[in-house]
């Protein structure tokens, strides 16, 4: 298929759609409102419903509900939207309910801005809502990746029975760029037979819940979603090194943030510092595994559209192996490559 | 000899949890006696709510699918945008549907979403230990209004099918009661309406039951029977509030 040139947003939306998405239930908030658009837009021609409902609890909880059929569903909102959505995560999580979730980054606390941002990492990575539980994060660098990560978003929700999220910030849903939508590779998927499809008086009820009254059978559900966490952690893991082999200044960055990062890469590189960028593409599962690639690192640096999130797993990575520094801005304010370049003179203490 | 009555088939052998002489039981069997009556079990998605029917998911014998604290209109919603030929419908208590879940109910009827909300209005939070509902009536003391409710510091008790029968989506609508023999008999009159306007397709269906907590209400079963007429019939009046059959007839 040739590359088409198309907004972040809706190439996400036509991700979906490609990938099998026919329902789509979301409320409005920028920088995402094209996501709902094309959806409104597009699916109502191949059979889908898009429906808008009257808050992000209320999508969510429809989310849940169509989760609960076996369909592939999607919604999607930015940060203060994704933050209401947690209530209906934490239940799709705890009912083992595939589904994808998008959030275009936008800076907060509270109302925050509506500019890009990166600080919703601990929101996407530590669970967001209540309880045990963790969801699968891609984070797409480039609108291509955006694309290919939704695609295989829904194939890794249905094989786990997990809601998904795809975080990127309100940069890629806004920016334009040529998108190629190839066939994902698939997996061989479950078959959903747990779904309230109608028992048609051949089967018994089948029950989606994640209400279990008795502590032990609690436990032994914590137990188990546990196990699933781990085969995820062992499995979906992604990351691209880039220049990092031989690096001595080992950066890391994620989605638009690791795209800037490159340019300094390349920048120092020409000035003779061994520079190199571990950039997670899933930030749960973190790339822990990474870090044993760099032989020769002396320092991390650590660059965010936040105040400082990623770096406690960065730290962790670490485990006291090398010293780690931190770059961010906030407030929809970009990384400039001169900013992190002196910060990064700055670790490397001034020399080469 | 002659089979006169027997246990409905749309009721599970589960034992309810139900407190003796609560009639939250009273309202399962006829819900389930109609689903069953309509053919629909093996076509049906009930969404259990947050309260005392927190277990409906283990009672009624159809595929079930319990909500959040006052989603079940929400994931209800989803289950029928994706399934519109299957009956699906909401259990919900007055704290899970008039409080916590109100932006949910109205947003449903509103969009005329073909559901069937069963709706059990014992103006108390059995669940939690009889706390004060948006239902609780004024002077009614609870554990949250212990010197009875004050309508100047809390406000006046909502009455939820006056409320959503002025809007266009709400096809049926109507309150019932369920402290005697006829009135049972109605209310699954009524169930059974509500069910039909959604297979017909005609839009958002709510019954209003009026229903007992002895345990909360601190009252012997029969003494909340009597409570239930003299308190709160006379704020929450029975009757229908909107019928397509009606409507029609009246063009
Ligand atoms: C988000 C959330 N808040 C609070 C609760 C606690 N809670 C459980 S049941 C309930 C009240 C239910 O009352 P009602 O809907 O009137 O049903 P009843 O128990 O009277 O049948 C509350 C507040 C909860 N489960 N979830
Ligand atoms: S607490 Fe009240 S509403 Fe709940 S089961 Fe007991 S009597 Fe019924």
């Amino acid at each position: 298929m040739a590359k088409i040139l198309m907004k972040g947003n809706e190439a996400v939306a036509k991700a979906a759609i490609e990938a099998g998405c026919r329902y789509f239930f979301g409320y409005p908030i920028t920088p995402q409102n094209e996501i709902p658009e094309y959806m409104a837009k597009e699916l109502p021609k191949i059979g889908g419903v898009f429906l808008q409902a009257e808050s992000e609890v209320s999508a969510i909880n429809m989310i849940y509900g169509g989760a609960g059929t076996g369909a592939r569903v999607m919604t999607s909102s930015s940060s203060p939207g994704i933050a209401l959505k947690q209530e209906g995560i934490t239940y799709i999580a705890g009912a083992e309910l595939p589904c994808v979730i998008v959030n275009m980054m936008r800076g907060g606390p509270g109302l925050g801005g509506i500019q890009p941002s990166q600080a919703d990492y601990f929101m996407s990575t530590r669970g967001g809502g209540n309880g045990d539980y963790r969801t699968p994060v891609f984070a797409p660098a480039s609108i291509q990746e955006a694309v290919d990560m939704t695609m295989e978003a829904f194939d890794v929700a249905d094989y786990y029975r997990t809601p998904v999220m795809v975080v990127a910030d309100g940069m890629i849903g806004q920016m334009m760029e040529p998108v190629e939508f190839k066939t994902p590779k698939k997996r061989e998927l479950p078959a959903k037979d747990w779904a309230t499809t109608g028992t048609k008086g051949e089967r018994k009820p089948n029950i989606i819940n994640s209400l279990f009254l008795d502590p032990q059978e609690l436990e032994d559900h914590n137990i188990k979603l546990d196990a699933k966490y781990a085969q995820i952690e062992k499995n979906e893991v992604q990351y691209e090194m880039y220049k990092a082999e031989d690096a001595e200044l080992v950066f890391v960055a994620y989605g638009t943030t690791s795209r800037i990062v490159k340019n300094v890469v390349e920048e120092l590189r020409a000035e003779g510092v061994k520079a190199g960028l571990i950039r997670p593409k899933t930030i749960w599962p973190f790339p822990f595994k990474a870090f044993d690639e760099i032989p020769a690192a002396k320092n991390l640096l650590t660059v965010e559209m936040s105040m400082g999130q990623m770096i406690e797993d960065v730290k962790m990575a670490s485990n006291g192996r090398w010293p780690v520094s931190f770059y961010g801005r906030v407030g929809g304010m970009i990384p400039t490559p001169q900013g992190i370049k002196g910060k990064a003179l700055e670790v490397i203490g001034g020399a080469k | 000899m002659a089979v006169v009555f027997k246990k409905t088939q749309g009721l599970t052998d589960a034992q309810t949890h139900y407190c003796p002489g609560c009639t939250h039981g009273i309202i399962h069997r006829i819900t389930a006696e109609v689903l069953e009556e309509l053919g629909v079990l093996g076509d049906t998605i009930g969404v259990a709510p947050v309260g005392c029917a927190v277990l409906a998911y283990n009672y009624f014998n159809c595929d079930m699918h319990e909500a959040a604290h006052g989603r079940a209109p929400a994931v209800a919603t989803g289950v029928k945008r994706i399934f519109p030929d299957k009956v699906v419908f909401t259990y919900q208590g007055d704290g899970d549907l008039a409080s916590i879940g109100a932006a949910e109910i109205v947003h449903a009827a509103a969009r005329g979403e073909k559901i069937t909300t069963i709706f059990v209005n014992n103006a108390i939070y059995g669940m939690t230990g009889g706390q004060m509902a948006p239902t609780t009536l004024p002077g009614q003391k609870a554990t949250t209004s212990p010197y009875g409710r004050d309508v100047d510091h809390c406000g006046y008790p909502i009455r939820v099918s006056e409320m959503l029968s002025t809007l266009t989506g709400a096809a049926f609508v109507e309150r019932v009661a369920v402290n005697n023999p006829a009135n049972v008999r109605k209310a699954k009159a009524a169930i059974k309406k509500a069910f039909q306007a959604q297979i017909e397709g005609k839009g958002f269906g709510i019954v209003e039951v009026l229903s007992t907590c002895p345990t909360n209400w601190g009252l012997h079963p029969l003494d909340s029977l009597k409570w239930l007429e003299e308190n709160m019939m006379p704020y929450y009046p029975l009757g229908n509030f909107r019928d397509p059959a009606k409507e029609e007839e009246g063009k």
